[in-house]
This record gives structure tokens, sequence and C-alpha cells, in this order.
């Protein structure tokens, strides 16, 4: 699956889309790979405060339980409450329909510290080597 | 692939064919292995609906034989080696002192005087040792784990699927019996054994042949719903079955009683390493019980989560996770014996939020008894 060119990412495999201030998290192809076939997923409610390397959520696979790292600081304005009885869309549709929160985000600057698509691609072919 | 500390990790025969098939590798009991190759949902499916293939080459086996090698075998094992006939196998543990297993183990008897032992990878070596230190008697004692590749194909058609490949009576094979057989032109030891609750076989054979028996499985199979099974499937297939795993439910501080297997420890055959501790025990009562529990809201009990009475700490999860057959999220736990009893409503703290759960009868899954 490629990377789509308007995502930004982390090192943690989460990706951020923003939109005038809004950003949209989700988990990158490589974490749902990772992480295998995803039975549950635990989000932060509309109104939540979420810090930029901190996490804010976890997703369970049947062998794994895996935190979410947001990419940035803000406040959540949208959750997709979808997952909650279909978490098996972010094996299926990562980058998409998958998505798991939308963040006002405090600070916009802090998008420039993240990975291209380019970067991570990058990034992740290093991951693999080791 | 490396351990932590940098130690090389042994691998398979089978090791670059299953990462060419595109299997996750992981590290398990010093092993690079698979851990899944289409899913362990999946792969768990099929071996409860049709057949899974596992290469579990990493399993130990050691070798002891000679006149007194029945002498060793009920000296440093809780079940009666001395009942099984040739060509019989029974589940057991090496014990230590106190109660508690040294290492869960089956125990093959090829011949008079010839056992055969399949244990648990990460424990070989200190399973060795501890036979090689209490054999007083001068039994020949060997670890033979290098000279075995082991493949497990489980499930309800494996029977079906290995008739084709195989020139033993794999149907007349009866559970916990074992015989030498031929199977895709390589000679081996054929079980009727396996750790998913299903109907199925293990085979061990030279390593070096790993790759026609693998192959002549899966071409056999496939039409008949055959597909690699990694050991995250096997994992939660034994969940389901109730079965212990090592370094899980048990390890040196529970004794086998408090891991519900009173059933391997046959007080009556005479003196054992751990026998006393273990009389004792039963007289006493236990120290605690393992227990199965379901969870009654979202939520998925892991390895080390509390459990909670009241809202306070009574035992701990040691296995858990999504059941995919049974479609629940499972898991085993150590309660006192006190609040152990099916139906007692409970608490498991999941990374500090406290989930709902009961305790459930063992098993989890029972497969129906196959045909005569």
């Amino acid at each position: 699956m490629p990377y789509p060119l308007e995502l930004l990412y982390t090192k943690e495999h989460e990706w951020i889309r923003v939109d005038e201030g809004i950003g949209t998290v989700g988990i990158t192809d490589y974490a749902q790979k990772e992480l295998g076939d995803i039975v549950f997923v635990e989000l932060p409610k509309t109104s939540d405060h979420v810090t930029a390397n901190e996490p804010f959520g976890t997703v369970e696979s049947v062998k794994a339980v895996s935190e979410i790292y947001s990419p940035v600081t803000g406040d959540v304005i949208a959750v997709n409450t979808k997952l909650q009885n279909n978490p098996e869309l972010l094996n299926t549709d990562p980058h998409g329909e998958a998505w798991l929160v939308r963040v006002r985000l405090s600070d916009p600057r802090e998008t420039e510290k993240l990975m291209t698509a380019e970067d991570y691609e990058a990034f992740i072919r290093e991951v693999k080597q080791r | 692939m490396a351990t932590p500390a940098g130690i090389a990790l042994k691998r398979t025969a089978l090791n670059a064919v299953h990462k060419a098939s595109g299997a996750k590798m992981v590290e398990f009991g010093g092993w690079e292995m698979p851990v899944e190759y289409s899913g362990i949902t999946q792969e768990h499916l099929a071996v409860r609906q049709s057949a899974g293939l596992f290469d579990v080459s990493h399993m130990g086996e050691i070798e002891i034989r000679g006149p007194q090698a029945l002498g060793l075998l009920q000296r440093v094992t809780c079940n009666d080696a001395s009942r099984l006939q040739t060509g019989q196998a029974q589940y057991s543990a090496l014990m230590y002192p106190q109660g508690s297993a040294v290492d869960d183990c089956v125990v093959y008897r090829l011949g008079q005087d010839d056992y055969f032992l399949c244990v648990n990878a990460a424990n070989t070596d200190k399973d060795f040792d501890w036979i090689v230190r209490h054999n007083a008697v001068g039994a020949d004692v060997e670890n033979v784990s290098a000279d075995y590749a082991q493949l497990a194909i489980q499930g309800p058609r494996a029977r079906e699927i290995l008739a084709n490949v195989t020139d033993a009576d794999a149907g007349g094979l009866r559970n916990y019996w074992a015989c030498r057989a031929r199977c895709c032109g390589v000679e081996g030891l054929l079980a009727r054994t396996g750790y998913t609750g299903e109907d199925g076989f293990e085979f061990y054979f030279g390593p070096e042949e790993s790759e026609r028996v693998w192959n002549g499985l899966l071409e056999t199979g496939k039409p008949l719903g055959l597909v690699p099974a990694g050991l995250g499937a096997r994992n939660t297939l034994r969940l389901e079955a109730g079965f212990p795993l090592y370094g899980h439910e048990l390890d040196e501080e529970t004794t086998i009683l408090e891991a519900n297997l009173r059933w391997i420890c046959k007080f009556e055959k005479g003196d054992f390493i751990g026998r006393e501790a273990l009389l004792e025990e039963s007289r006493k009562g236990l120290r605690k019980k393992l227990v199965g529990l379901v969870m009654t809201d979202r939520g998925i009990a892991r390895d080390g989560y509390p459990v909670l009475i009241g809202g306070e700490v009574a035992g701990r999860v040691t296995s858990g996770s999504p059941a995919p057959f049974l479609k629940k999220n499972i898991a085993l736990a150590y309660m006192p014996p006190q609040s152990a009893e099916v139906g007692r409503e409970v608490e498991v703290d999941v990374r500090g939020k406290k989930v709902p759960a009961r305790v459930a009868p063992l098993p989890f899954y029972k497969r129906a008894k196959r045909d005569p």
C-alpha cells in the first residue's frame, strides 16, 4: 500500500492530515501489518486534550496491545465511532475510512517535525533492516 | 534478528520457507519462529474448521533408554510411565521437589526400554540437565533435539489429509498413541497428539527432510482447506482448549495441583520428586487455583493483569486473548481457591480500567467426539 503524499507521519507509525488547523489522525499501513488482526480500539472522547508524542489511545490485535501516540497537541473535536464495532477497518483501510480522531491543533508549527511520505518510506526500510 | 542480548536466534530448517511465504517472524524461546502467515484469526478458524500445519521443530526431544530408563522416568516425572504400552504416549511433567514443574512434556514409549520426551524449546537444556542430575540409576539420557524436526497437522480434516501421504493407518491410530510411519516419503514417528484442542497428528523426522514433508502436506491438504499456521494461532487455540503454557500457567513457583494437573499426578505409583510437597499441599489445601475467565464487557485481559474482587487485587491473569472461534475475550488466571467457583463475578484491571469478567468452566472449548 503506498503512503499518501498528503499525509505526514511519525516514527510511532501514526499519520496526520492537516486541513485548516484541523488534523485527522490514524495509524499507518505498516502499523496495522505489524499488529495483525485488529480487534479492539480505545479512543479519547470529544473535547479531550491530546499532547504531541504522548499516548492518547490503544489499538489491540489478537496478540498485542499497542499505544497510539498523538502527532500533535490540541483538542479532540471528532472521534471515529465506526471503529468500535468495526475495528477490522484498521486492517483494510488504515489511511482512509479507519481514521481515529480529528484534533484542533494548538500549534500548527508542530507538524514541521513530522515526516513526509518519502521520509517515512525511507524510515520503514531502515526499520525493516534492523 | 537477534535477542536483546545479541545472541543469534536458532532457526528451524523451514526458516527460509516461512519467510518466503510472507510469514511474520518473532523470537520465541530462543528461536526465530513464524507467528502468523495469513493472520491469526484466519489460521485459528482453519484449524477449528478444516486443518492447519504448524512448524514446531523448535520443540526439544530427549531420549531415555536402557534397563534403568523406566526407573529414572518414574523418579523425575509425576505421571505413571509404567502404565505405557509400547507405542503409547502420556502427558506428564518433570518435577521440582517443591511440587512445581521443571517443564511439562509428552512421554512416548517407543520400545521395551526406550522412551522419548517432547519438551518445551526454551526449557530443553534445563530439562536435560535436570534429568541427568537425577540419573543415579545409570539410564542412557540423550538430548536429541537437533536430530528432529516436528510438524503438527491439526484440525477435523487432518486425518483425511494425512491419509493421502502416509503408509500408516492414520485413522486407526488412537489418541495419544504413536507409530513408525512414512509421510511424504520420509521416515519418522507419527503421533496422534497436539496442542490445539482438535484432532490431529505430530510427525517427528530428520530436519533435512523438512521441506519435503512441509510442501507435501500443504499441497495435498490445500484443496481440503489446510493452511500454514503460526505460533499466534497455536497460542489462541491452546488457550481456548484450556491447556497450560510453561512460563505462563506453569513455572517454578506454581505447583501442578494449582495448575489443575492433579490428573497427571500418580501418587500411588511410588516415590517421585515433588511427591511429598504435593501430598502435603493436598492435605493443607491449595494456595491458589487456575481458573478460566470470560470478559463480560469490552476489554481484553492480557498476561500479568490483576484480577480484582471488591476492588482489591485477588489474583492475576497468566494468559489472555480474544478467542477467535468462541468470539469472546478469555483468560486463564490464578485466584484464591475460595474465590474460584464458576460463575463468580470479578473485575480485571485492564491498564487502570476495571472490566467485569466471570469465572467460567474449563476448557472454554471442547471439540465434539470424533466418529469411531
